[in-house]
């Protein structure tokens, strides 16, 4: 179909966009791998070449890793549970007929086009507050003592953040895969006496695990790296310090740059096992 | 799979849909309201929904103390200069991939969806590094450049699923009547692409718009965005919540009305075309 030309010329306007990620991806990495094996402190003036796996040992032992890969883990299954399970619920029922359907779906989607750091801003201040905020008036009206969220509950107060800002995301994209399910299957099912349980578990529920997979997998990645949200809030302390939170601490808040960036190339390699697996499925999808 | 039915299980789904929907778009009409209020009206008890004094003053306080003007230039630079500087690079390459597409074409695709993977916590101190050592820390180059690098992925994906729809046929016409590569892309394929071109820009104006890792550790205050100037808002002192959300509206506003008419290609652009 094309000529020899076309061809040469299409190389040829593939290469910005190749050369620049290619650079992105191995300049920086190179030189995380490279720091890691430094006992690099420039506060201190300290620069050692060649320290070996020091960093790491020191990074995999040190008391805050594993309480910070429990936190990751905790928040990020805690946002995928609430948002795969609220997201399923809200798509199956937007797809039901209602009136206004396409302002409903605004309202619901919404959240997601809010800055994180005003998000987190926002729910810190007017709604966890625990003397002027929203919850505290719905607490107090109630009759029960307001909960100081953020330092009580820090770690579910972010999770609830996130999740507020997520649950749209999922929402949309469940939505949009539910959309594709074929109503007669389902009348068909109906007639034959499956009732509500059953045709969701043994039709809807198949029909959209895919969508459910990349959901997961997607909101894994963006999750892993939650920053702003934790930044503003609680800044990493009450337990809320992610690995990725640790690591930026070790970085710029106290300059040990060997340390952070042996913990930096942890996350990468965490990064990669669960891209592994959504690439599978994108890289499915492009065959058809 | 909508379905027949009747009146009254329709009302049902209505007022429960209705319901939820209100009270997740509840905190966004919240801070909305709040924005009108004077500050001792933000934190009455029992809080004030619609009947108190509406006042515009705190939009006006917001743009006086912290200039707000500013950093909105600096958003509107650092993501329509990052989107466009994005697609200058990604329109070629995914022009080239879903119409001259080599037998490596899906492993590029799949390699370049993988830097978008790449934590960027990971990278922080090098880019750090380059940034101060070249002098561009804190400046709009930096900002544009790190944030169309860290969107380029996401952008040639949409394009590409977007091109990949055009049917071959009608380039291959333009080729038989001799249009040059250059024409053909300018006057057949641009026409043709241009509505995925748009919602392409539009999804990642958004992206970029409230990227907030890259702008808050690469920042200071020249080419601070609104996402750095909202963070400034963590520690307060007295009253401040009508202000905050006078702030914070004013940096939600135009995304939350660009994401709105951008929904359908979100799906799109944010799951690689894995959902349709």
């Amino acid at each position: 179909m094309a000529t020899q030309h076309s061809r040469s010329a299409a190389r040829l306007m593939m290469t910005p966009a190749v050369i620049l990620l290619l650079g992105w991806m191995l300049v920086p990495l190179v030189m995380t791998l490279y720091f890691s094996f430094l006992d690099y402190r420039p506060l201190r003036g300290a620069f050692d070449c060649c320290v070996g796996f020091d960093n790491y040992v020191r990074f995999f032992t040190s008391s805050s890793f594993w309480p910070s890969v429990l936190t990751t883990l905790q928040m990020v299954g805690g946002v995928l549970a609430i948002t795969v399970i609220g997201g399923i619920f809200l798509a199956m029922l937007l797809d039901q007929p209602i009136w206004g359907q396409g302002v409903v779906r605004i309202l619901v989607i919404a959240p997601f086009f809010v800055m994180p750091t005003v998000s987190a801003l926002v729910w810190k201040n007017m709604f966890m507050n625990p003397v002027n905020g929203l919850f505290a008036y719905l607490w107090k009206f109630f009759g029960l003592t307001p909960i100081d969220w953020l330092s009580e509950l820090p770690l579910f107060s972010i999770i609830f953040i996130v999740s507020w800002q997520w649950l749209p995301f999922a929402t949309l994209i469940l939505l949009t895969a539910i959309q594709s399910l074929d109503s007669e299957q389902l009348e068909a099912a109906e007639m034959d006496g499956a009732g509500v349980v059953n045709r969701f578990f043994y039709i809807v529920l198949p029909h959209l695990a895919r969508a459910i997979t990349v959901v997961i997998l997607i909101q894994t990645i963006f999750l892993l790296s939650i920053f702003a949200e934790i930044f503003v809030t609680t800044g990493g302390s009450f337990g809320t310090r992610t690995l990725t939170y640790l690591i930026y601490q070790r970085v710029i808040e106290s300059q040990n740059i060997g340390l952070g960036s042996a913990g930096g190339i942890f996350a990468v390699i965490l990064a990669n096992i669960i891209a592994i697996f959504l690439m599978k499925i994108v890289g499915r999808n492009l065959d058809k | 799979m909508a379905r027949a039915v009747s009146t009254r299980t329709r009302a049902i789904y209505t007022v429960i849909a209705w319901a939820i929907g209100l009270l997740i778009f509840f905190p966004i009409l919240w801070i909305f309201l709040t924005s009108f209020k004077t500050e001792a009206d933000a934190i009455s008890d029992p809080p004030l929904f619609f009947f108190f004094d509406w006042t515009t003053e705190n939009y006006g306080i917001v743009q006086e103390r912290s200039n707000y003007v500013r950093f909105l230039y600096n958003s509107i630079i650092i993501s329509v200069g990052s989107t466009i500087l994005g697609l200058l690079i990604a329109v070629p390459a995914a022009w080239s991939m879903a119409f001259v597409p080599g037998k490596r074409t899906k492993d590029i695709l799949l390699w370049m969806l993988s830097t978008k993977m790449l934590p960027a916590v990971g990278v922080l101190y090098p880019i750090v590094l380059i940034a101060r050592s070249l002098g561009i820390y804190d400046t709009y180059v930096l900002l544009i450049g790190v944030l169309t690098l860290i969107n380029l992925p996401i952008i040639v994906w949409m394009l590409y699923t977007y091109f990949k729809e055009i049917p071959v046929d009608i380039l291959e016409a333009a080729r038989m009547d001799g249009a040059s590569l250059r024409n053909e892309i300018l006057y057949v394929l641009t026409p043709m692409a241009l509505p995925g071109i748009a919602s392409t820009m539009l999804l990642n104006i958004i992206l970029a718009w409230n990227e907030a890792f890259w702008t808050l550790t690469l920042t200071t205050v020249d080419a601070a965005p609104l996402t750095a100037f909202i963070a400034s808002y963590s520690s307060p002192e007295g009253l401040f919540y009508a202000k905050l959300s006078a702030a914070s509206t004013m940096a939600i506003a135009p995304i939350l009305v660009m994401g709105w008419f951008s929904q359908k290609q979100l799906v799109r652009g944010l799951t690689f075309g894995a959902v349709k």
